[in-house]
């Protein structure tokens, strides 16, 4: 069995993030794995860890993108891949979506493709359906539990009315979420191991594709909307004053 | 212009969140329903009281389990066809998954998540949220269709005129599924988070109440038979931080915030949750928000608007009693 997970590196989930001179900055903050993408390891670890899969972290982004995928190697990940390519200053969801379908066919063979939910920068969550598109094979989504088979996998997935249990063949791509299960800390062992991992980097060459015209363009960065009043605290006498209070105010807001 | 509405649908229930794109396609001009399904007659009649001027409809016991392949194919072949500028959808787990393939199909970009548009009589630019929140970009698509998935509750519900109908064009289903849908459990609530007008969430501190002698699991249950009771007064929807979500004291359906959902209630209650980052990144746009936390230091007061510093096993059911009088319930 092999297992493919996609990750990103994103700016840390803590980080002020804030526009400078239509730029994103996130100041010193550092720029970690996605975290939704560490359950998408997590997914695959538990994989390995039952029935002996070899797991491939791969990630598309720049040099400094092999930290992210030093972090899987540490969780435990048998080997990583970079894709990077100097010509690929910007890319949209469809563009990491071919780069990605592409660097999962080279790597050939892979029984299974996961990914995170979505990322945290961009937070499109579209990215795994359209690989699965390109890769025409079948798209297990919002996945909580998994039971591989040699042939098939069947998943118990959240949607927004309830569990579904849904079933396809292998190879397939699925996203997971959460409940998959704490991703597990990296391991003495596994970051030394880490630490002297060789990362191999493709290029667009090395894909034999072209850079994809992006067809998604930012055109303004803007600030949240402000929050006006700062908190107003309501107290009182006993339980039922301040209930009483409270309730008033809210009708008062004319939101109900 | 005449703008594309994809009308999704869980098992014949509509998502309120796609009345509410057909009344922004209205507001450019002429809306085209869309409505993808089996034994889906009802949702077509709906859709034209609701003002669609035109609906396509794809009818065919193929459609019956929603299964992104075969239903992003038919709407790709649709779109292929008939070349919309726009296409919108209300973002749901399926939309997500429908516009993603199509646009594959079509060449074209998605934009998730949208909670306000521009539109300058040609062309729509879209304002959504990225970094969590943290900052918004305004962006477009350049190519065609654009696909514009829509934030529920960010724009107003047209008024539904009873008796207003039309005849809907057939298509045929087309692709081919690569799923199957072997079993279904629905989720215990009936107002999903997303669409819920009022959320009464509740975070570690419902599992805290020494004074009533029980564990924590048996304590959680009590806190959150009290959310319950003034969700469902005001009709809405039981939430929770993730703390409680990890613990197993509610299920992951619940869960506000960064890895759950990002809501938008008009009221948000906010119950023995501290306020992390990650939990308030998913409220910002709620309308109101009330904190209740026995530590005036907790972050949440910092997000809400009204706070009560106390113990929530005695203000919740105060403040039930106190709503079921002035609503006169
Ligand atoms: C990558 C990442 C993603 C995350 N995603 C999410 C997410 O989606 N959603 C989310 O919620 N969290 C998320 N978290 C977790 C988040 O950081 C917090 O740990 C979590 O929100 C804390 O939950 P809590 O407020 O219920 O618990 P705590 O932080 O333990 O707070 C409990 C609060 O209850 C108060 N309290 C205790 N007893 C009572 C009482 N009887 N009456 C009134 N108040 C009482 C306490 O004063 C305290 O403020 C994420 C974390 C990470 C790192
Ligand atoms: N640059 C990237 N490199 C590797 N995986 C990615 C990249 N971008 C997105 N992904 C994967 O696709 C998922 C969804 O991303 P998105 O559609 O951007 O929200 C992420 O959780 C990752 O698993």
């Amino acid at each position: 069995m092999k297992i493919i997970t996609c990750i990103k590196q994103v700016p840390d989930s803590e980080a002020k993030v804030t526009a400078q001179n239509g730029q994103v900055s996130w100041g010193e903050s550092p720029l970690v794995i996605n975290p939704f993408d560490e359950y998408a390891v997590e997914a695959a670890l538990q994989q390995r860890d039952a029935s002996g899969a070899t797991v491939t972290a791969l990630c598309l982004g720049p040099d400094t993108a092999r930290e992210a995928l030093k972090h899987a190697l540490a969780m435990g990940a048998d080997e990583a891949i970079l894709v990077s390519d100097p010509a690929l200053e910007t890319f949209d969801s469809q563009g990491a979506a071919r780069l990605l379908a592409a660097a999962i066919q080279k790597i050939g063979d892979a029984n299974l493709v996961i990914f995170g939910r979505q990322t945290l920068d961009n937070g499109a969550g579209v990215t795994a359906a359209q690989t699965a598109r390109i890769l025409g094979w079948p798209l297990l989504s919002f996945v909580g539990k998994i039971e591989l088979g040699s042939v098939e996998a069947t998943v118990e997935r959240t949607i927004e009315e309830g569990k579904q249990t849904v079933c396809a063949s292998l190879p397939a791509v699925m996203s997971v979420i959460q409940s998959i299960g704490e991703p597990r800390y990296p391991s003495f062992m596994g970051i030394r191991k880490a630490s002297k991992a060789v990362i191999p980097v493709w290029t667009l060459a090395d894909l034999g594709v072209s850079v994809p015209a992006a067809v998604v363009t930012r055109l303004q960065l803007l600030d949240p909307p402000l929050r006006e009043a700062a908190c107003e605290l309501i107290s009182g006498e006993t339980p039922e004053a301040i209930a009483t209070a409270l309730v008033d105010k809210i009708l008062a807001e004319k939101v109900l | 212009m005449k703008t594309y509405v994809y009308l999704d649908h869980f098992r014949g229930e509509v998502v309120p969140a796609a009345w509410e794109a057909l009344g922004v396609a209205k507001s450019f001009g002429e809306a085209v329903g869309l409505v993808f399904g089996s034994g889906v007659a009802e949702i077509v009649g709906q859709a034209f009281e609701y003002g669609a001027d035109e609906i396509i409809v794809a009818d065919d016991a193929a459609l019956v389990d929603f299964r992104p392949e075969t239903y992003a194919s038919t709407l790709s072949a649709v779109l292929a066809e008939d070349a919309p500028a726009l296409i919108l959808l209300p973002a749901t787990t399926r939309t997500r998954e429908v516009a993603a393939m199509s646009a594959i199909d079509l060449q074209s970009g998605v934009l998730t998540d949208v909670g306000a548009l521009e539109f300058d009589g040609e062309q729509v630019s879209a304002i959504r949220p990225i970094y969590e929140g943290k900052l918004f970009e305004k962006t477009i698509c350049a190519a065609r269709p654009q696909f514009v998935l829509l934030r529920a509750r960010a724009f107003p519900r047209p008024a539904r005129v009873p008796g207003r109908s039309g005849t809907p064009r057939q298509v045929s289903a087309a692709g081919k599924a690569l799923t199957t849908v072997a079993g279904y459990a629905a989720s215990e609530s009936s107002v999903s988070l997303a669409d819920a007008g009022v959320i009464v969430a509740g975070g570690r501190g419902v599992s805290n109440a020494p004074a009533l002698g029980l564990d924590e699991a048996a304590t959680a249950q009590k806190g959150f038979e009290l959310l319950g009771e003034l969700a469902g007064l005001l009709g809405g929807a039981v939430g929770a931080s993730r703390a409680v979500v990890d613990a197993g004291y509610i299920p992951y359906a619940h869960q506000v915030g960064q890895t759950g959902k990002v809501v938008a209630p008009d009221l948000y209650i906010a119950a023995g949750i501290s306020g992390a980052i990650q939990h308030v990144v998913g409220i910002r746009s709620a309308k109101l928000v009330v904190a209740i936390n026995k530590d005036a230091e907790a972050p949440i007061f910092q997000a809400a608007r009204f706070g009560v510093v106390g113990d929530l096993f005695t203000i919740l059911p105060a403040l039930t009693a106190a709503f079921k009088q002035k609503l006169g319930k």
